[in-house]
């Protein structure tokens, strides 16, 4: 299963994934993907190096859907999370349940 | 309302340092996450899914137009402009950054406010009814006992670092708006055998994945002896309350266990052995509390106006709002009135900085400068003059603030769900949309009547869904989100706990639930009867049926 791995922004907490160059990116379009454990591990270890740097907090791998080059997240917490919405706000933004 | 004495502005000023400091620490990498973490949640501070939530304390749901405006000044710089107020009478705000907090904090010192003991294992923002002082079946102004339980339980050394959170709420009124008996403790002003007042204290309530009705513990106690009452039960909880399981360390397990008649003589037992003289608050420290909610000069007025007899006669919506949202006052001639965050298509409890700023001024205006947080996540406005009701109105209905459900089906209650939370399992506020739209005729509502409908998007019930006349509670099956109905609850005096009806139902068949369950009570009732007596005198089985078919 094809994973990448999230984190919040310590500084701001916004959600944001570990990108291929090593930054974080608030697109998750944009994450390393990982598609072996030993790839998963690489993962997490450069995202704790980068807790320790103080860039991120609350690491973890999630696994993901590639359809047609796309990123999905598979449950409704994480699509929330990628979203960086929530369903209603004072802007009326709504999506479908 | 009470103000802050020197004493408290420099307590005040000197937390925020100290947070500052804390922030600062972890920022520069002086401070891991860990260590930080219980810092910040003593400070109300809470990582969400999407990023930091800062948690007000607003004591017993009292605000004045100065802190109110800069609660919409601060979502406005610090936040996207929109905060949500609680089931604890408090306000959150969903985006504010770390970097901004110290600054965040500091705005609010210069109002009075802060956010201790807003999360953590300690006394939460003790609630009261936000009637209080204003209502025409009160016997006793709670706000002074509140404040005087706020002082006591800040930074109470022995109290501190309690099993689990502690939650108090007071009513000082015949009905229970406060819903008293789902707390840890629950006190009810009474009219003692000589005519005192005195509190009747409920001990052992509470929601969550184990909910219970609050049991007496005492029928009467010498309002003198509030504080070294509350600290031996505290002090008993605090002594023998699990600490090994989270999930039951609350002080509703304690009891259960030991049985109330066990409890309660261990407390008093504790209480005996007190010195009360030492804990009890002196008559001039009670005296000059009191002093600070000296009820507003509220000359006598007439009780009819003219104008608002025509509009009620003419306008059915207006018509609709008065029946619902302005309740009698103690003093002829006044109202108060309920500001509805309940407009739907909106996420209950919401409100943007530009209605919070409005209501202030309107606060000013017409409302003898106070504001009040609705448990049921509405704001009020407790003291208007009669004749002012309909110009209020006519604002308060230009700016979406005027949905005349106060109490209806509409009025739900509802936490922030998946939506925001990083214990939820499910989602709350697209329910609660679909539920009103499905519901917004005014004239559908009013014709079910008076119905409590909550819901939480997981089991810590933040959304009170235990208490709901209709309760839905939010769970993750596989990865989808399911939805529990449960029905009978009761926030109210004779509070009881819903039964889960049966199985649960996919988001999008929730509001045909909803409708079902509605009509087969309209079919059941009988003239007069509430949803929930309908419920009591027919049970479950009619609405197992109309939910599930036949078994």
């Amino acid at each position: 299963m094809p994973s990448v791995v999230t984190a919040n922004r310590l500084k701001d907490g916004i959600v944001v994934y570990l990108a291929p160059n090593g930054s974080w990116t608030e697109e998750i379009g944009r994450a390393r993907i990982a598609e072996t454990e030993d790839e998963v591990s690489a993962l997490e270890a450069q995202a704790a190096e980068a807790v320790k740097a103080r860039e991120v907090v609350a690491v973890y791998p999630m696994d993901v859907a590639l359809n047609d080059g796309a990123v999905d997240p598979l449950s409704v917490r994480e699509r929330i999370r990628a979203s960086h919405r929530t369903t209603l706000t004072k802007d009326w933004y709504d999506v479908p349940l | 309302m009470y103000r802050y004495d020197e004493f408290d502005h420099a307590f005040v000023r000197e937390r925020v340092a100290e947070f500052a400091d804390q922030v600062e620490r972890r920022l520069a990498g002086k401070l891991t996450e860990d260590e930080f973490r219980p810092l910040r949640l003593r400070n109300g501070l809470y990582l969400q899914l999407h990023a930091y939530m800062l948690r007000i304390a607003i004591p017993y749901g009292v605000l004045s137009p100065r802190q109110l405006r800069q609660l919409a000044m601060i979502g406005g710089k610090w936040d996207r402009g929109y905060g949500h107020f609680t089931t604890r009478q408090n306000l959150q705000f969903n985006w504010v950054k770390l970097v901004d907090i110290p600054d965040v904090l500091a705005a609010l010192a210069e109002v009075e406010m802060h956010c201790i003991q807003t999360s953590g294992n300690c006394v939460r923002n003790v609630t009261a009814d936000p009637f209080a002082g204003a209502a025409n079946d009160e016997l006793e102004d709670p706000r002074p006992w509140c404040e005087i339980l706020r002082q006591w339980s800040t930074l109470h050394p022995e109290f501190s670092w309690l099993p689990r959170k502690f939650k108090i709420a007071i009513s000082g009124a015949a009905e229970d708006r406060a819903a008293i008996a789902f707390h840890d403790i629950g006190l009810k002003i009474v009219r003692g055998p000589n005519g005192e007042n005195g509190f009747r204290v409920l001990v052992g309530g509470g929601m969550g994945r184990t909910p219970y009705v609050g049991q007496e513990i005492r029928g009467f106690l010498p309002k003198q002896h509030l504080l070294s009452y509350i600290e031996s039960i505290l002090r008993v909880y605090n002594l023998h309350g699990r600490r090994d399981n989270i999930h039951k360390a609350r002080i509703k397990i304690l009891v259960n266990q030991l049985g109330i008649e066990k409890f309660r003589e261990d407390v008093e037992a504790d209480w005996e052995a007190t010195h009360k003289d030492a804990i009890d608050l002196p008559d001039d420290e009670r005296n000059r509390i009191m002093s600070y909610f000296a009820p507003p000069d509220l000359p006598v007025r007439a009780i009819t106006d003219e104008a608002l007899d025509q509009r009620r006669i003419t306008d059915p919506v207006f018509a609709n709002w008065l029946k619902h949202n302005v309740r009698p006052h103690r003093v002829p001639g006044y109202s108060t009135v309920v500001v509805s965050l309940k407009e739907p298509g909106r996420t209950p409890g919401d409100a943007s900085s530009e209605a919070m700023e409005l209501v202030a001024d309107l606060a000013e205006q017409f409302g003898h400068h106070e504001i009040r947080v609705n448990y049921t996540q509405n704001l009020m406005l407790p003291h208007v003059a009669t004749s002012d009701v309909v110009a209020l109105y006519n604002i308060l209905a230009a700016n979406g603030l005027a949905t005349g459900n106060h109490d209806l089906l509409g009025d739900m209650i509802c936490c922030p769900g998946l939506d925001y939370c990083n214990l939820a399992n499910a989602r709350s506020i697209p329910i609660a949309k679909e539920i009103a739209k499905r519901f917004e005729d005014p004239k559908r509502q009013e014709a079910i009547g008076p119905l409590r409908l909550n819901m939480s998007g997981c089991i810590n019930a933040c959304g009170h869904h235990h208490s709901g006349n209709i309760g839905i509670l939010g769970v993750d099956k596989k990865g989808t989100e399911l939805y529990q109905i449960s029905l009978g609850g009761n926030p109210k005096d004779d509070a009881a706990i819903g039964t889960i009806i049966g199985p649960g139902f996919r988001a999008e068949a929730v509001p045909q639930a909803i409708d079902t369950i509605i009509d087969t009570y309209l079919a059941k009732r009988s003239d007069g009867e509430s949803f929930l007596d309908t419920w009591r005198r027919v049970g479950a089985q009619p609405f197992k049926e109309a939910l599930y078919g036949a078994a």
